[in-house]
């Protein structure tokens, strides 16, 4: 019997044969095209046809002045993004998590942004950031704050913080989500013995909820980090990374060139930068990941 | 040890009050200016209070832009397609994930969560001449394809911990009395995993929904196969953008994910969190 359990749980070929499927596709539609991009960079690749041109795409891009600002702004803009979405996450997740009447209506309440599709959301912020019609630009000139209709998206320095503002809200009820899911994993029993010892409130949150919840917290930010890292629809819908190239992006500048302007090797010059920098990510989400899973498992 | 004062709790319901109307003001907003008529949406600065709202706008949207049905339709038509693929490339990978040992099992599903990170907008360029070679640009195929490929690794994830959960004891039983695995299939792991596979099926639902934008915006020009997601941008096209009418239907297109989202929250939530917090 032990035998033929064993021939039940062992069956090597079977294994593969039924992940084959979507192994093959992933293959096809993502690994492929991966190799592809890299292979077209090298290239003057158009809609008219394509030549070897070895480092040339390379060569303009590093050496553009252009360039290197948009890298600069990319990081600059995922800085604000990601460390507002923490932070704004962690302190919705603490209200949330207080046991006061009605927090199971705001824990489902906090969800839209996060479910319905962006590129329909995006028309809300449209409208709410209209200079001459919007509730903000209202509010702002009914206080005096503003002395004139402001389009927040029209000028360099609003439209930056306007999308910003705009992938926060995108990105919070996630980030509120998985912080609170955390939070109710921290074992009760902490929280009374803090509470027998004479601990403050103040003391179970700095002593206990937030080393408890430390992993998700590091998680949370390189995910957080990826995703804002390739927020598209956003800044692309608000402001096509204009005025003047203030809000473009590696992502937005790798979209015009490539599929705006159809240079397809150019574009995919850009596009093997975003990948590098992706794998490196991936690469310490991954590495913190097997560490955080080997720590639980020792415990 | 739980209880607050009530200063305490005026403090945290006026947070909670400040937390939640950065997250639904774009919401309230959108419903308040669809029940507008145009003539007071168009006043600035902007006025707070309307004594003309009616659902008007949710009327004549559908003359101003008369092929949102069909846009509404695309949008059910290829997420639902898009997610029913997924699952079938999904069931057989999640299973074997989820019952057997194997090598490069690990280091694969960590490669899965690695393709996670890859946006499509990295793939996009090969995929846009991949689809031209094959003729595919402007079809349905050209959302379809690619959004099942970046589905497959969370459903996958999902649906490993659904199947990991149905005691393996059940089948080896079955096995011992000599149940053939189709058998297994049918009358024991079908059965136990359809909570799991329908969570699953409206994760990459709503995925497909959510994502349709980016992939018929570079992959599709033909107005027929448009989704909402990108039919909504036509109210734009006017000389003065009927924004009433424009977020009437906004709140249509999003109608239908929220609906199925507020049903199932609970499940969708758990089965999410628990890949992420506890493994």
């Amino acid at each position: 019997m032990k035998q033929k359990l064993k021939s039940y749980n062992s069956q090597t070929y079977l294994a593969y044969a039924l992940i084959a499927p979507a192994a093959i596709y992933i293959i096809l539609i993502v690994a492929w095209p991966l190799l592809e991009t890299i292979r077209l960079s090298f290239t003057n690749s158009s809609l008219a046809g394509e030549d070897y041109v070895g480092f040339e795409n390379y060569q303009k891009m590093l050496s553009s002045k252009k360039f290197s600002g948009i890298v600069t702004r990319t990081f600059v803009w995922m800085f604000f993004s990601v460390s507002l979405k923490l932070i704004i996450g962690l302190i919705g997740a603490v209200l949330l998590n207080a046991n006061l009447k009605g927090r199971s209506i705001f824990r489902v309440l906090v969800m839209p942004p996060w479910v319905v599709p962006i590129a329909i959301g995006m028309l809300g912020w449209l409208w709410l950031y209209n200079g001459y019609f919007g509730i903000i630009a209202g509010v702002g000139m009914r206080t005096g704050i503003l002395d004139g209709p402001f389009g927040f998206l029209a000028y360099k320095q609003s439209a930056f913080i306007s999308t910003i503002i705009a992938d926060v809200w995108v990105g919070t009820p996630m980030v509120t989500v998985f912080f609170l899911a955390a939070m109710q994993g921290v074992p009760r029993d902490l929280y009374e013995a803090a509470y027998c010892d004479g601990a403050s409130r103040w003391d179970r949150f700095f002593k206990i909820t937030l080393p408890q919840i430390t992993p998700v917290i590091i998680t949370m930010s390189l995910l957080s980090a990826i995703w804002t890292f390739n927020s598209f629809e956003i800044i692309w819908i608000l402001t096509e990374g204009g005025p003047r190239g203030s809000t473009t992006t590696l992502i937005i500048d790798t979209y015009k060139q490539a599929l705006g302007n159809y240079k397809f090797g150019r574009g995919a010059a850009r596009a093997v930068v975003v990948m590098i920098l992706l794998t490196l990510f991936a690469g310490f989400y991954l590495a913190l990941l097997a560490r955080i899973n080997k720590k639980i498992s020792h415990e | 040890m739980n209880k607050y004062n009530p200063f305490e709790k005026i403090l945290i319901y006026s947070g909670i009050l400040v937390f939640m109307t950065f997250i639904l003001l774009p919401f309230v907003e959108m419903f308040y200016a669809s029940l507008r008529p145009l003539d007071h949406l168009f006043r600035s600065p902007y006025q707070f209070y309307s004594d003309d709202l009616s659902f008007w706008a949710y009327r004549e949207m559908w003359n101003t832009v008369p092929m949102l049905p069909r846009y509404i339709f695309n949008s059910f038509f290829l997420a639902s397609v898009t997610s029913l693929i997924t699952l079938l490339f999904v069931i057989p990978a999640a299973y074997s994930y989820a019952r057997f040992k194997f090598p490069f099992k690990n280091s694969s599903l960590y490669i899965l969560l690695a393709i996670n990170m890859f946006s499509g907008a990295v793939l996009l360029i090969p995929l846009y001449k991949v689809l031209r070679t094959f003729g595919l640009l402007n079809t349905y195929q050209a959302m379809i394809v690619p959004g099942v490929a970046f589905l497959i690794p969370t459903a996958i994830w999902l649906l490993k911990s659904y199947f990991a959960k149905i005691p393996i004891d059940l089948e080896e039983a079955a096995f011992v009395d000599g149940a053939s695995r189709i058998q297994i299939l049918r009358h024991i792991i079908a059965p136990l995993s359809t909570p799991g596979l329908v969570v699953v099926g409206i994760y990459a639902f709503i995925g497909s929904y959510a994502q349709q934008f980016l992939f018929a915006i570079t992959f599709n020009q033909k107005k027929e196969y448009m989704p909402i997601p990108s039919g909504l941008y036509e109210f734009i096209g006017y000389t003065t953008v009927k924004w009433n009418e424009m977020m009437a239907a906004s709140l249509v297109g999003i109608a239908p994910v929220l609906i199925i989202f507020l049903f199932l929250q609970k499940y969708i939530v758990a089965g999410l969190t628990s890949g992420a917090v506890k493994n």
